[in-house]
């Protein structure tokens, strides 16, 4: 089971983890951030197979990934 | 990065020599991925301690409010320069790596490192290469392709009175004194990986004690692209990718002129 944690206060909402993710667990959510950006949410949580591509490949650092 | 927090496996954490602080990048810049793959080498090199940073000027510069090293804010261009003192000063004892953008090292500190690159200086470049002057609103850089559209060339860069784009890693590679030069890319996971491996090569380079050493980095700049941060990716793929071809150009472990002179 792997656990997708996006930190929002951090998250720019540039859409890039949506970009990379091969298997289109995550998609953009209708909240928005205290800094005014929409965030993106893990929404597919059983196709996920823990690559890591979205929290490597994220420019802010905003997305950390456990395996639980 | 595999640590144990509680029960839980992180299988993608901070570094721990990047600064748990929020970057202060625009949306979709890819010098914070640069940022963060540095973080990396540094931890799994155990160097954070024995590490100077030389900043260039521009938005790669940024990494000294994130990265969790010594830094040295050099000016304009001129960090090679300030690094060779780092360097010599201390007696070659601590690492020296600098970070500079395409306006900076392409234009206006070309000939600090084309003389560190002639010098053989045991410094590691990371040279992010976004097409652009970012800091500044996205004016023409030395890299921009041709055809591109920028603030000082709105109907794109035209090859008969602006020239053509210069390329870094290759002219470098050039130079005997250089031990490593590659041209990477953060566009994908594997490119993520190769430029790891890339930037670990080139540190790898400085403790042997070889010789200068490069990594040119392709990275997005949405901004002066002009376009959203997705579609800059795909802009990278599609344009920059073709000017600028990702690989090794150079990778040596001894530097040499190639000939002796007799008597000497």
């Amino acid at each position: 089971m792997i656990e997708v944690v996006i930190n929002a206060e951090w998250c720019k909402g540039c859409g890039l983890c949506i970009l990379f993710c091969p298997q289109n667990c995550l998609s953009m959510g209708s909240q928005i951030s205290s800094k005014g950006y929409s965030y993106p949410v893990f929404s597919n949580e059983e196709e996920c197979n823990g690559c890591t591509a979205c929290g490597k490949l994220c420019p802010d650092m905003a997305i950390n990934i456990y395996k639980l | 990065m595999m640590a144990e927090a509680g029960s839980k496996k992180v299988l993608c954490g901070p570094p721990k020599s990047r600064m748990p602080v929020e970057s202060p990048l625009c949306p979709g810049c890819q010098h914070g991925v640069i940022g963060r793959i540095l973080g990396e080498v540094i931890d799994e090199l155990g160097i954070q301690g024995d590490t100077v940073c030389i900043a260039g000027v521009g938005c790669h510069a940024m990494m000294l409010f994130t990265t969790n090293v010594d830094f040295v804010q050099a000016l304009h261009g001129r960090a090679p320069g300030i690094g060779t003192g780092v360097k010599r000063g201390l007696n070659g004892k601590k690492l020296v790596f600098t970070v500079q953008g395409d306006g900076d090292l392409a234009s206006i500190g070309m000939g600090d490192i084309v003389h560190s690159a002639i010098r053989g200086e045991k410094l590691t470049i990371i040279f992010c290469n976004n097409s652009a002057y970012g800091t500044t609103g996205g004016q023409m850089a030395p890299t921009t392709l041709v055809g591109q559209p920028t603030t000082t060339t709105p109907g794109g860069r035209q090859y008969k009175s602006a020239g053509f784009p210069v390329h870094i890693a290759e002219l470098l590679a050039g130079f005997p004194g250089v031990a490593y030069s590659a041209r990477c890319a953060v566009n994908s996971l594997a490119e993520y990986a190769k430029t790891k491996k890339a930037i670990k090569t080139a540190f790898q380079k400085q403790i042997d004690d070889v010789g200068l050493s490069i990594v040119e980095i392709l990275s997005a700049c949405p901004p002066s692209l002009k376009l959203s941060p997705t579609k800059s990716i795909q802009w990278i793929k599609d344009h920059m990718m073709a000017e600028f071809p990702l690989g090794e150009f150079k990778n040596v472990d001894e530097i040499s002129p190639g000939y002796t002179i007799k008597g000497s």
